[in-house]
């Protein structure tokens, strides 16, 4: 059956299409190029509208034990945001930690088409593939956390041969059926239970004696190496506190010109200047990741209002929970592999912290050149709910909103912050390129973020409402694999997305000293810490897209 | 799932997860016996054998207590719902997949969720939702802790191979020669028997009643902030006992405090969970310590979960208004049948045989394993598969962090609890 798009202001990066008027064609998924006698069998006119691929989310806890933690912690984050089942949609429970159907529904009435969860524990992959095997409609996948293992550190300790480094990371990438590698705090989660309180980019851990350098060049090379397309995925150390933007600038400085992705840079772009000891460093941020092109980020924005983080960074969340809003928290080391902490927190714009979070975070999407290599996430739920994306789309592109918005603030805040003398609007074009076609070029999904011949048809089509937040907040069309999913911003077919994953090829014998490791130390047999294909497809309840990794070096 | 090995002949299951106790050890060997059923060859206990070497028996579903095809069966089942006005699904002993099935039916009929041994799990969750959680896992407590306080549970009975497995393990991650461990059980009449093995040294016996624990640990807590606390007398044992708990606490590298909520049988328990968690959380300032709640049975693990990321809520959740409607008193299963809020309880019990439905009146549909010994004749009975033996399936640990597959490991007529629901929503 083939579908057209008739007359859309077309917003294709990836292509180089930059609002032009041109008709786009469906057929079985897929977007094409029909003869031209072909018969339509579905005509849409989206004259004047704007026409994107659909959303990629490169970053948003919306799936995994620590979610599901926090939505246990957090029952009055969903009283009153509980939504009722309609003819095709299940209840859905919403708010800062959605439910996983809440989670599906919410994204596609937004047009996006994917999320990716970025902190999946070997050790919990199976719940964070279940969870998101619940969430409906979007396509997902995790990226599996390394850097606080103990395999992964006894290797590094040991100084292991890089190649038995590699087969490893390769080996639980298939284990937990990931499609990229992150690191949190890059051997901190670890030090933490030696009861190390802090972890410098140069300071040793006490027992395995490695460094969060050492950690972080191992597994930037070591992914570089595996043909990985998605870089390392680097949550750095330090997040939060004042002066990490000099562990972030070193971070940059020593990657050695290796590809790594830093994440929630926000976070950890804090200087210590003025009054209260806490300043933007995002102008000095933002300048090393003009320079240095090896480099990718997102933001991790912070949004005002009431959220709860979630993090695999225990030792830094355990520092967080004196400001834990409401006053409860909790913190989990597990299974010699990772950790995590979940603590509810309240963003005010009143507060001259929390207001000048906000404008680091801005202050970073418009000093950064290159759109290409920043991609637009609040974190979720970290700095707020990925459902304040229409929001902070018109923050970028508006620039009265954004001053009115700054006369709301904490007055102070701005006066550490260069936000107050940036003009830059973001165009359509830009917004395409950090929602859609960035995202998908450095996750290496081939054939998803574009309109071009071949592509996915995972479509959003927008009113060009000047209101850009109205805009982006309820597209009137969202097509997933060419199937019409919303209407005028409302869901009228629920599908099941597919798992990304990535499978870099590593030498099999690694699983004799695997399972061996396993048998001695772990509670869980390394057969049944593999997931198979069969748990995620599960008789049809969901699928897998197997995306290509390069040619493994060595 | 993960194809099947057969080693020392047909039928030779090796890594078996076992789904009759919460820690859901993985490593069985089973395989086939003489009668025809299932065999525990190696690495299992009391809970593995009762439940891996039960008969196989496949009676027929009923429908007021006269045999009936599965077909009508469900027919039956669903139209009892449909006719309901509030249908109770309780028991839930199920696991991921059989959840999500009553998850969605309970959608449809606008019923209430609610696991047979949610009020144990309140226990911690009010706690949870009251102030929070310092916790480890298993694999962490099994390699890194130097102390264990048992606090108030008896281990030894609920989890037979919590000792062997977590306590004394052979080798640990972090020493090729690693240090014995002290284990303190803090309770009265504590079976201590397993306490026991090459890691294993001090044991300390604290023997004060256990719905005191709570006063205690919060007599060390003030302690360690230097309040003065008077009297010779603490929580029913003597000062210097409690001092002396105190400072191996404060002088562990990593010590692990374990519970298990349904031991805590007594009221405003979970006052007892807050003062566990509250020292522990207050330790972590200048120290590791942890908490590890354990127990988790029937399902429980697996089916709070699925309720709460697919609802966004804890289990005892309603559906009646067409949304999730979360209240931990009023959707109490227990209760609601007790006080007849329900015109129709609909029990899953799919595990053990000690699942068995409640004493009432009010009908019931039952879909559990042929081993329940049923009071009543429910108005529909409906056999089902027990998830890790008859067919396979998912399952949640105690710890909440690691899930294990569940195995298929021998045919039979049973069918899984999932398809059951499935094909009762399909009717209704």
């Amino acid at each position: 059956m083939l579908i057209k798009l008739t007359g859309g202001k077309i917003y294709d990066p990836a292509n180089g299409v930059d609002g032009e008027i041109r008709d786009i064609f469906i057929e079985d998924g897929r977007i094409v190029s029909p003869s031209p006698d072909a018969k339509i069998a579905h005509e849409y006119p989206v004259h004047g509208r704007v026409v994107m691929a659909g959303g990629i989310d490169p970053h948003s806890h919306i799936g995994g034990g620590k979610v599901t933690i926090a939505r246990t912690l957090m029952p009055e984050d969903h009283i009153g945001h509980e939504m009722a089942a309609t003819d095709i949609t299940r209840p859905a429970t919403g708010r800062a930690i959605p439910s996983t159907l809440d989670a599906g529904y919410r994204y596609a009435e937004m047009g996006y088409t994917a999320a990716f969860e970025p902190a999946m524990l070997p050790s919990n992959a199976r719940q964070t593939h279940l969870e998101m095997g619940d969430t409906p409609i979007i396509d997902k996948g995790g990226f599996v956390m390394l850097g606080s293992d103990d395999y992964f550190l006894r290797q590094l300790a040991g100084k292991a041969d890089f190649s038995a480094i590699k087969d490893y990371i390769a080996w639980t990438m298939h284990a937990a059926q990931a499609l990229a590698v992150k690191v949190v705090n890059p051997g901190g989660i670890s030090a933490f239970k030696f009861n190390q309180r802090k972890l410098d980019l140069d300071e040793k851990h006490t027992f395995y004696g490695v460094t969060p350098r050492d950690i972080i060049l191992t597994l930037a090379r070591g992914m570089k190496e595996l043909g990985v397309i998605h870089p390392i995925h680097i949550h750095g150390c330090n997040l939060g506190v004042p002066g990490g933007v000099e562990t972030t600038l070193a971070t940059i400085n020593g990657a050695e010109g290796l590809p790594i992705h830093l994440t929630h840079i926000q976070f950890h772009s804090y200087g210590t200047e003025g009054d209260m000891k806490f300043s933007s460093g995002a102008a000095r941020v933002a300048e090393a990741v003009n320079t240095n092109k090896n480099i990718s980020i997102d933001i991790g924005q912070v949004m005002f209002g009431q959220t709860c983080t979630i993090s695999g960074d225990s030792m830094r969340q355990f520092v967080t929970t004196r400001s834990a809003d409401p006053k409860k928290w909790v913190v989990m080391d597990i299974e010699c592999d990772a950790g995590c902490g979940v603590i509810p927190f309240k963003y005010r714009d009143k507060s001259f912290v929390n207001a000048l979070q906000w404008a680091i975070g801005l202050e970073l999407f418009l000093l950064v050149n290159d759109p290409w290599r920043i991609f637009l996430t609040t974190d979720h739920p970290n700095g707020g709910p990925f459902t304040c994306y229409p929001h902070l789309i018109r923050l970028l592109m508006d620039k009265t909103f954004r001053q009115e918005m700054m006369q709301t603030i904490n007055q102070d805040a701005l006066k550490y912050s260069t936000l107050g003398t940036l003009d830059r609007e973001y165009t359509l074009y830009e917004i395409a390129i950090m929602t859609r076609a960035g995202p998908a070029r450095s996750l290496g999904l081939v054939d998803r973020g574009h309109l071009g011949v071949g592509a996915c048809a995972d479509i959003t089509v927008y009113d060009d409402n000047p209101d850009r937040e109205a805009m982006f907040a309820k597209p009137e069309l969202l097509f997933k694999n060419g199937e019409l999913i919303v209407r005028n911003g409302k869901i009228v077919k629920v599908v099941t997305g597919a798992t990304h994953v990535a499978r870099p090829s590593f030498d099999r014998s690694i699983e004799r000293s695997l399972k061996s490791y396993f048998d001695d130390f772990n509670t869980v047999r390394m057969e049944n810490f593999r997931l198979s294909d069969d748990e995620i497809i599960n008789n049809g309840r969901g699928s897998l897209i197997i995306q290509p990794t390069r040619a493994r070096v060595a | 799932m993960e194809s099947e090995k057969s080693r020392s002949g047909a039928n030779h299951h090796e890594n078996v997860a076992c789904p009759f106790c919460g820690m859901a050890c993985d490593d069985l060997d089973i395989g086939p016996s003489s009668n025809g059923s299932l065999k525990v060859l190696k690495n299992g206990c009391a809970k593995a054998s009762a439940g891996f070497e039960r008969a196989l028996i496949e009676p027929s579903p009923q429908v007021d207590g006269m045999d009936v095809s599965l077909d009508e069966a469900v027919a039956a089942a669903a139209e009892l719902i449909r006719e309901s006005r509030l249908p109770v699904f309780g028991g839930l002993g199920t696991d991921v997949d059989g959840m999500r099935a009553i998850m969605t039916l309970a959608e449809r009929s606008g019923g209430v969720v609610d696991h047979a041994l949610s009020g144990d799990a309140y226990r911690n969750l009010r706690v949870y939702q009251s102030s929070g959680y310092l916790t480890t896992s298993l694999t962490e407590a099994r390699n890194r802790a130097d102390l264990f306080i048992i606090a108030g549970c008896d281990i030894n009975k609920i989890h037979p191979r919590f000792f062997e497995r977590i306590v004394s393990p052979e080798r640990s991650m972090f020493s090729e020669s690693p240090p014995k461990r002290t284990v303190i059980f803090l309770g009265k009449g504590l079976d201590q028997s397993a306490a026991k093995g090459e890691r294993v040294g001090d044991v300390l016996t604290l023997p004060c009643d256990v719905n005191r624990i709570g006063e205690i640990l919060d007599a060390m807590r003030a302690m360690d902030k230097e309040a003065t606390i008077s009297g010779n007398d603490i929580g029913g044992l003597p000062r210097a006992a409690v001092e002396d708990l105190l400072a191996r606490c404060k002088a562990a590298t990593y010590g692990v405090m374990v519970w298990v909520p349904s031991s805590f049988d007594f009221p405003n328990a979970d006052l007892t969970v807050q003062a566990i968690n509250a020292f522990i959380k207050d330790l972590n300032s200048s120290q590791r310590f942890a908490g590890l709640s354990l127990g988790g049975s029937e399902g429980s693990t697996s089916v709070n979960a699925v309720c709460t990321w697919q609802s966004g809520f804890p289990l005892r959740v309603s559906f009646a208004s067409g949304k999730a409607d979360y209240d931990p008193s009023r959707y109490d299963a227990g209760r609601m049948i007790a006080a007849k809020e329900t015109d129709l309880l609909i029990w899953l019990a799919s595990y053990t045989e000690a699942l068995n439905p409640p004493d009432t009146d009010v009908p019931t549909i039952v879909l559990g394993t042929p081993h329940l010994s049923l009071k009543r004749k429910p108005k529909v009975y409906i056999p089902v598969g027990t998830p890790g033996v008859d067919h396979a399936g998912t399952i949640v640990r105690v710890d909440s962090v690691v899930s294990l597959p569940l195995r298929k490991l021998r045919e039979s007529k049973l069918p899984p609890a999932a398809d059951v629901i499935a094909s009762i929503e399909a009717a209704l």
